[in-house]
């Protein structure tokens, strides 16, 4: 099952290099990691999804939380959240699959190339990719999991 | 004075001093001279130059290991930097309180490989608790107050602050403020009890039939030696320390079962084994405890008290979670304990103890060899540490190197104190012994402070007897000498058929008692049963002197007993030829 950790750290060089170092050292298997400042200019957030088990899961949020660069860490999948991606696909356009997008996924176009962007959960990402294998797309670009809960909790510390 | 203007290097100097520090190890070189010239200029702190930037850290931690208070170390950029890295993965792993301070080039240079250039931030990232790149030179007293303060808070640790040159320029100066109190929003460590579930802590307590406290280095860290005691005398259970631990609970105790774990006693092993309830105290459950943590006391609840986090249900899963300090933790479990009127099981407990001791008698260590004599005519390693213990009464600050010398020093000098016994348990750092004995004798001149080492780990950090001539510091080496690589032999003897690659010297030892005297102190040699007492009768006796007491002991000694891997903790290995199992 995949699971998605969200935190907030401290907007400083070296911040980023000590919670990716983590992963490797103590082993854990990252498979999206997004980070960009937040609208406090002082904080970064940081998400990132694994496929570890639940104790796998409960250990890196303790070992995050333990990092003094990290102010708050939430696992976002211990209760009702919202996974999106964003992907870039670029086609040629011959084979730009018609069927599958529309205008509104259209970013750019020019003679010979088509450029589209779908949002969607990771899923339904891996879903259209394969759907899409035949017309030999020629880059894809996902940016990784954001994630937000569901519910009135928030991820955000008062100032 | 506080608020005069000072350069970053005097801003660097006050602020250590306004945190207590009255004594620092280091090694100047280009990039720390800054900090050099402000260190001559004062006399608040004192300086110890070291012979190697490995030893002033290990000095630094020794330092802290035995007072409590933070060990302070500066290095140079470059090489300094990277000398100092052992030191620094030594005390994260034994979460010591250490502040390490690095000059480095000037901030300009930064990325552009200059001469001694290293990115000590980048290369100590793994085995620091927190590391601060200095940015700017009024930074530094801000910097400097969160540096100890994160070092000695929660589970403490050692702390980098790596200085560019040109922020300790002396013709830059600054107001200097020194912060008097700090708010960090990303680090609240848990401070006091954790009282959330003492309540149930005390049911499992009042029932147990097969009790055991385990109890680790955090005890010692956290200074609740004393607490732990008590309940371990409120209640009569049983108690066994690990390597880290010993010291938290008198070992000469009889309610003391010995130490744990890889080469723990006979009965420490079995009662973790057999146990109903483990409440381990700042311990870790490591792998040289638990052996195969899948069969680690199966029928064990467990409560477990300790102050990081990630530390509870890490290996194996408790039962009873109590995240706090355990000093403070143990002391509202024993106000739950008397409130409740408490009765423990006492005939299942003494029927248990009575067990334990079984145990013992059958395969305890013997605490009286020295009185047997040479055994076919060789001095055995554990009768060197007996006499030690004999000749200080129980009482020396005993620090070791890493190898069979260090077990059997744990195994049999009794520590009754906390910070009496101080070691490398986590990195198992050989070279760590002589220079971590300077930190101890510092801290406390008048005490007897001896290092147990082995002619192997010696020759790791042997450079730093001539600080310790310099200093005047009356350390007492015993070297267990038997010209060997032991631990890595004994590995081979039982692992690789007695294939013995590159663990033994083919005559190339020195002569320590000659070397010892070209350093200008004292050497004796003991070859013979005969005079291991008195020589270290005499080796004690000169108190004003460093002594190199080498002795010759049996090569073919292992350590015993032995937990033997990927099974229960059960299965040890008693002699070379007597097993559990
Ligand atoms: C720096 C370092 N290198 C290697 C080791 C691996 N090692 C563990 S014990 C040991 C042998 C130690 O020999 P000695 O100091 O003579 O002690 P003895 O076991 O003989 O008592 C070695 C090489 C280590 N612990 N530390
Ligand atoms: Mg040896």
């Amino acid at each position: 099952m995949k699971r998605v950790i969200a935190l907030l750290m401290e907007n400083q060089p070296g911040a980023l290099s000590r919670v990716v170092g983590l992963f490797s050292q103590r082993g854990y298997n990252i498979e999206t990691l997004v980070v960009a400042p937040t609208n406090d200019a002082t904080l970064s957030r940081l998400t990132m999804s694994t496929e570890g088990d639940e104790k796998v899961v409960e250990q890196i949020t303790k070992q995050l939380d333990k990092l003094i660069d990290v102010v708050m860490v939430t696992n976002l999948s211990e209760s009702e959240f919202v996974e999106r991606e964003l992907m870039l696909i670029k086609f040629t356009k011959d084979s730009f699959p018609e069927n599958v997008f529309d205008e509104t996924n259209i970013v750019s176009e020019d003679n010979e190339i088509i450029n589209v962007q779908v949002v969607g959960t990771s899923l339904e990402l891996d879903k259209l990719i394969s759907e899409i294998d035949a017309n030999n797309p020629l880059e894809i670009v996902r940016s990784g999991s954001l994630g937000i809960s569901s519910d009135e909790k928030t991820l955000t510390i008062e100032n | 004075m506080d608020k005069s203007n000072k350069s970053g290097a005097e801003a660097l100097i006050h602020s250590l001093h306004l945190e207590g520090v009255d004594l620092m190890f280091g090694y100047p070189g280009g990039a720390a001279l800054h900090i050099y010239d402000a260190i001559f200029n004062q006399n608040y702190v004192d300086h110890i130059l070291v012979r190697h930037e490995q030893g002033a850290v290990h000095a630094a931690d020794g330092y802290a290991r035995a007072t409590g208070k933070p060990g302070v170390a500066l290095v140079t950029s470059g090489p300094g930097a990277t000398n100092a890295i052992t030191g620094l993965a030594t005390a994260y792993m034994d979460s010591t309180p250490i502040v390490v301070i690095s000059g480095q080039v000037k901030s300009n240079l930064i990325g552009t490989d200059s001469f001694q250039e290293t990115d000590m931030i980048g290369v100590s990232r793994p085995i620091v608790k927190h590391s601060f790149l200095v940015q700017r030179a009024e930074d530094i007293p801000d910097i400097v107050k969160k540096a100890f303060h994160i070092a000695t808070t929660g589970r403490k640790g050692p702390v980098v602050i790596d200085i560019p040159k040109d922020f300790t320029d002396p013709e830059y100066k600054f107001e200097f403020n020194y912060p008097s109190e700090i708010n960090m929003r990303s680090y609240n460590p848990p401070e006091g009890a954790d009282t959330s579930s003492i309540k149930e802590a005390a049911d499992l307590i009042a029932t147990a039939k097969r009790p055991v406290i385990y109890s680790g280095g955090g005890v010692n860290q956290n200074n609740a030696s004393e607490e732990l005691t008590a309940l371990a005398k409120l209640l009569n259970f049983p108690v066994t320390n690990t390597l880290m631990g010993l010291g938290a609970f008198p070992g000469s105790d009889p309610q003391f079962i010995g130490m744990l774990g890889m080469h723990g006693t006979y009965q420490a092993n079995m009662a973790m084994h057999n146990a109903d309830l483990i409440i381990a105290v700042g311990a870790r459950f490591d792998d040289r405890i638990t052996n195969d943590p899948k069969q680690f006391a199966l029928s064990a609840k467990k409560i477990h008290i300790d102050v990081d986090p990630a530390s509870v249900s890490k290996i194996i899963h408790a039962d009873i979670p109590i995240v706090g300090s355990a000093k403070e933790s143990l002391t509202a479990l024993i106000e739950e304990l008397k409130c409740r009127d408490l009765k423990t099981n006492e005939s299942d407990i003494s029927e248990w103890n009575e067990q334990i001791k079984n145990w013992r008698d059958a395969h305890g260590l013997n605490h009286s060899l020295l009185e047997m004599g040479a055994q076919n005519g060789k001095i055995l390693p554990q009768q060197v540490i007996q006499s030690l213990y004999k000749e200080t009464n129980g009482e020396a600050f005993v620090t070791s190197d890493v190898g069979q010398h260090q077990m059997f020093a744990a195994q049999y000098y009794h520590f009754d104190k906390p910070r009496q016994w101080i070691n490398s348990g986590g990195l198992g750092t050989m070279g760590f012994g002589l220079p971590s004995a300077m930190g101890v004798q510092l801290a406390y001149p008048e005490s007897i402070v001896s290092c147990v080492t082995g002619e192997g780990s010696i020759q790791m950090c042997i450079q730093e007897l001539s600080t310790c001539l310099q200093y005047g510091l009356p350390i007492k080496i015993i070297n267990l000498n038997n010209a060997a690589l032991g631990m890595v032999k004994q590995w081979q003897d039982m692992q690789y058929g007695g294939r013995h690659s590159s663990s033994t010297y083919e005559n190339s030892l020195p002569d320590f008692v000659a070397l010892t005297e070209s350093y200008g102190h004292v050497g004796i040699k003991v070859s013979k049963f005969d005079e291991l007492e008195s020589s270290m009768k005499e080796c004690i006796s000169l108190k004003d002197k460093l002594v190199f007491l080498d002795v010759d002991v049996d090569p073919n000694e292992h350590v015993y007993p032995m937990l033997e891997a990927g099974n229960a903790m059960d299965h040890m290995r008693l002699s070379k030829d007597e097993k559990t199992w």
